[in-house]
């Protein structure tokens, strides 16, 4: 009973998607306000739905109703109540519903912080979501109900799949969605703006908070993803270049250069139709990983079942909805074009720079994501690019980027700064300098240029970002979305320290673990003690104590598994982390060598930690710059037409 | 020319060579990590370059994995069906290698014309294989029945030992022809 | 203006690219088996593990259907009431194999759901599956009197499946033959 609620909520949400898209879209032509005020109702309606139906299939879970085959193939009686929350996305027709969700909410909330923007601009907005929300929904309805029944129900569950029993996995989804169904909003308001027109500063600065926001969703999204990697399959890697991480990365690399040029958009009323290609972008490459991860076009360790109905109907949507956005920009944007120049060392400029760096770094991942499905497709052979090529044109304008970062920070809008900008930077550049080139050499004995290049310029962005905090070096009045961009750029540099050195000093070998016999790996001591066999609420394990010690003082124990699912039976190996700040040693068990000997797995990884404290602090400085009281000022300011350009740098100041 | 004008030139110069170094470096990295994939027919008949590292998928052979006691390294061989691969891998094994599903190597061909495999990926799911695979067991089952209409005795699991010598026979002697 | 065209024009070739690797899908793929003789097998028998069903069974003369399933496969148990159904129209005999499942399950399986099968054969270790190239269940072979497969269906059989790829099919075999 309660799965058919569910099936019919999502029909009524779809009923109301259609009239949330139709409606004010064909109102905002006619000028109807009726027709425009119907998309506020439509939505919240559209929410309700979509929680219900959610909420239906939870319940599914939660119940065990293995009759719902959604539930059947994703859980079972055994599966901990926990898991059971989490496996409603567990699978490809919850995690479309999660998206519904999502969408549903980020939705609501526009229509309720849009009061003060003008009703037309609004009701297109709103309107735009509305089309995005119809496409989802119904590719949900017609491709991939969760709410299909098997008759007779199957007594069991065939269960979760085992590596996505993890609490990290149980919140990668969810984040991840909220940034990629973020980048929708962005979308809307450019299609808005586009339609109408007309962009201008308080059109920036209504989209930058939600553009913000999305990003810094995405951001912690992808970086549980990444310590999920790392620690539960074991193989010490945290980034892998797989195309579904690709999927993630791009719309990220796009939402941040969006980030930067919308700051120019609103301060400056510069880069108009660049901003507005980029909104359209970020959202484009959210819905390019949808197509990739679902259609399972390219090979991905990853691999979700590939169902070519799915992959046709998310291709066919994704055209129609990107080919529309597109034509009309190439409609519309050519008159929004903004030809004021700016002068060579103003800010303007430097952001320009982060904007085609990061566009270049966006175009050379996207080569090699989608370079495998060009040779197939032209039928010159099964290819796939190496993660060497994926690190090297990352670094390339990384390196240039990082150095512009902390020159760019200390910079003013409009104008060449009075006094040089070399001499405010002299003693940042030399601390930089004098931590940055003995610090792998003290540590770690040898340092390659590379390894030396990136540790200068982690301390670099580093130092940039907090000294733009102290008074009389930064802006005299602090505001909070200039303390959030300081601390997000500090985030940057502490993930570019870890990076740095995992990358240049992190240690593996693969050895037999004899019992007794240490295996010696950077230093430390690693001895086999014992196996033994335990039992998890749903696997059993064989677990290995391992001693590890160092110049003989003992450090710590570890205990990794190999695990057995009771339902699935594929061997699952849990990996032992002993932690820390200077490093994390990893070991995981293989197979069984005879006389209590088994292949281990040993890994040594210095200042790893830094990579996800790193993305911490940027979506913490993501909070905070959306906290900054001008938003909300402006958007009381604003029920009088917007007029271009004058108000925003006084905005701050006036409260 | 004025100052300003000059600054610009200089930037628009640099801004372009900097872009250029970059795109041929990264291009030149490309070249280098392009991986290409082979199936086991395409491994023995077509000949694989000795320099490069590739990938080779199909199934591991059933009853074909081997290993010294105490010992780090197994052998196996890959097949689809047509033809088979000796591969050889030191290390920990992946979750999900086992005899009888798919796999896939990467790494390059050795002296004695068995694959050295510097990384192993399992399939990640019960159901559904790597599309890879899945295709180059399709085509090697094509290439079987073909070759069994010109009378090559079809390869089966029992003869699996005489089937590697004789493969990789074969593969050293076309390979070596081949680039 | 152009330059602002770059993007769609830039999109579309993309989309064409993804098009074309849609369909390269392998499990679109017309099986290298169509056509030929079925591979040969002989597999202890489900319900009297003492007999035999062998490729040779298959052949009487009358098209027949050969069905890939196991109990953990959740395609498997939604096609399972079409395939009652199939069987008790009587239109055409329907025969399985049984793949790397386990007996007791599969034997409550069938008396829970309903055996539409005239016999059904145990392939534990997946190897005549591997023969037959199949690479994930169900999947259900239409092979004519002669023992050779004739379609290939990967994924439940429903209603529409049904209507579309088989009933034609079967219809136009029996035609050839008389």
């Amino acid at each position: 009973m309660v799965p058919e609620l569910g099936q019919v909520a999502l029909v009524l949400a779809l009923i109301l998607a259609v009239v949330q898209s139709v409606a004010p879209l064909w109102g905002s032509y006619t000028g109807n306000r009726v027709l425009m005020s119907l998309a506020k109702p439509a939505v919240t309606g559209q929410l309700v739905f979509a929680a219900v139906a959610f909420g239906a299939l939870t319940y599914a879970f939660v119940t065990h109703d293995f009759s719902v085959a959604f539930v059947a193939g994703h859980s079972n009686s055994e599966l901990p109540m926990f898991y059971r929350f989490g496996a409603v996305w567990g699978g490809h027709e919850g995690s479309l519903l999660l998206w519904i969700l999502v969408l549903a909410i980020w939705s609501v909330l526009v229509a309720v912080f849009s009061r003060q923007m003008p009703e037309r601009f609004v009701a297109r907005v709103l309107g735009v979501l509305g089309v995005v929300a119809v496409g989802f929904l119904s590719f949900t309805l017609f491709t991939s109900n969760p709410f299909d029944r098997l008759i007779p129900a199957p007594v069991d569950g065939q269960d979760l799949n085992p590596i996505l029993q993890d609490p990290a996995l149980m919140f990668h989804p969810p984040l991840l969605y909220i940034g990629y169904v973020g980048f929708a909003v962005a979308f809307a308001f450019a299609i808005a703006a586009l339609l109408e027109g007309r962009i201008d500063a308080a059109w920036a600065r209504w989209t930058r908070p939600w553009t913000t926001a999305a990003w810094l969703f995405l951001t912690l999204g992808i970086s549980l993803g990444s310590w999920w990697a790392y620690y539960e399959l074991g193989w010490g890697g945290w980034w892998f270049w797989d195309p579904v991480e690709n999927a993630s990365f791009l719309p990220w690399l796009v939402g941040t250069a969006l980030i930067h040029s919308l700051a120019v958009t609103e301060k400056r009323g510069l880069f108009k139709s660049w901003t507005l290609l980029l909104a359209i972008s970020a959202f484009s490459l959210s819905l390019l990983g949808t197509f990739l991860v679902r259609s399972g076009i390219l090979v991905s360790v990853h691999a979700f079942a590939a169902d070519p109905s799915r992959g046709m109907y998310i291709l066919a949507f994704m055209g129609i909805v990107v080919t529309v956005a597109l034509a009309l920009y190439a409609w519309r944007a050519p008159s929004m074009a903004s030809d004021a120049g700016f002068k060579p060392l103003s800010r303007e400029t430097f952001l320009l720079a982060n904007n085609i760096l990061l566009v270049i770094a966006t175009l050379l991942i996207l080569l090699g994501t989608l370079y495998p499905l060009f040779m197939d497709a032209l039928n010159l052979g099964k290819i796939s690019v190496g993660p060497p090529y994926f690190d090297l044109a990352f670094m390339i304008p990384m390196f240039p980027l990082m150095l512009l970062i902390g020159i760019g920070l200390h910079t003013m809008w409009r104008q060449t700064p009075s006094t040089p900008v070399w001499r405010k930077l002299r003693i940042p550049a030399l601390a930089a300098l004098v931590i940055g080139i003995p610090m792998p050499l003290f540590f770690y004995g040898t340092a390659g240029a590379l390894t030396v290049l990136g540790s200068i310029l982690a301390f670099w962005v580093m130092i940039t970002a907090v000294i733009d905090l102290l008074p009389r070096v930064g802006p005299a009045r602090l505001t909070r979305s200039h303390i959030g961009m300081c601390v997000a750029h500090f985030g940057l540099g502490v993930l570019i320290l870890g990076v740095t050195f995992v990358s240049s000093y992190d240690l593996e070998v693969d050895r037999a673990g004899i019992p007794g016999q240490p295996v010696d790996l950077a230093g430390y001591e690693f001895t086999l003690l014992g196996t033994r066999g335990v039992q998890g609420p749903n696997f059993d394990a064989i677990e290995a104590e391992i001693e590890v010690s160092r110049d003989g003082e003992f450090v710590t124990t570890l205990y990794p598994q190999k695990r057995v699912y009771r339902v699935q039976r594929d061997p699952i190996t849990q990996t032992a982390i002993g932690g820390g700040w200077r490093r994390e040693l990893l070991v995981s068990m293989g197979e069984p060598l005879g006389d209590g000997a088994w292949s281990l797995r040993i890994q040594y990884k210095p200042l790893v930690r830094y990579i996800w404290l790193g993305t911490i602090f940027m979506a913490l400085g993501g909070v905070i710059a959306i906290s900054d009281r001008r938003y909300r000022l402006a958007r009381r300011r604003e029920t009088e037409p917007a007029t271009t350009g004058s108000a925003p740098a006084a905005a701050g100041g006036q409260g | 020319m004025t100052p300003t004008r000059k600054r610009r030139l200089v930037m628009v110069t640099a801004l372009v060579a900097g872009v250029g170094l970059a795109t041929t470096l990264a291009l030149r990295a490309f070249q280098e990590n392009m991986l290409y994939f082979y199936s086991p027919t395409e491994f023995v008949e077509l000949g694989v370059p000795a320099e490069r590292t590739i990938r080779v998928g199909g199934l591991v052979a059933d009853g074909s994995v081997r290993r010294a006691p105490g010992s780090m390294t197994i052998e196996f061989l890959v097949t689809d069906h047509a033809y088979t691969v000796p591969v050889s891998y030191t290390g920990v094994l992946p979750d999900l290698f086992r005899e009888g599903q798919g796999v896939v190597a990467r790494g390059r061909i050795g002296d004695n014309g068995v694959f050295v495999a510097e990384n192993l990926m399992a399939k990640h799911d019960e159901n559904y294989m790597p599309p890879e695979v899945a295709q180059a067991l399709h085509a090697g089952k094509m290439r079987a029945i073909e070759r069994a209409q010109q009378g090559f005795p079809a390869e089966t699991e029992s003869n699996n030992g005489a089937a590697v010598a004789d493969d990789s026979g074969h593969a050293g002697s076309s390979y070596s022809g081949g680039y | 203006m152009w330059r602002y065209l770059a993007a769609p024009a830039l999109f579309i070739v993309l989309l064409g690219f993804f098009l074309v690797g849609l369909f390269r899908d392998p499990t679109l793929v017309p099986s290298p088996l169509i056509n030929q003789p079925a591979p040969q097998f002989e597999l202890p028998q489900l319900l009297d593990p003492e007999r035999t069903l062998a490729l040779s069974d298959l052949a009487t003369g009358e098209p027949v259907l050969l069905n890939v399933w196991a109990t953990w496969c959740v395609g498997c148990r939604q096609e399972h009431g079409m395939l009652v159904d199939i069987s008790r129209s009587g239109e055409i005999p329907i025969f399985g194999l049984n793949w790397k499942d386990d007996r007791t399950a599969a034997l409550r399986w069938l008396e829970r759901l309903g055996d539409p099968y005239v016999a059904v054969a145990v392939d534990d270790d997946g190897r005549v599956a591997i023969d037959w190239g199949v690479y994930g269940s169900p999947e259900t072979f239409l092979l004519d009197g002669q023992g050779i497969i004739r379609y290939k269906h990967i994924g439940p059989i429903d209603q529409a499946v049904w209507e579309r790829e088989f009933r034609p099919r079967i219809a136009q075999l029996r035609q050839g033959d008389s």
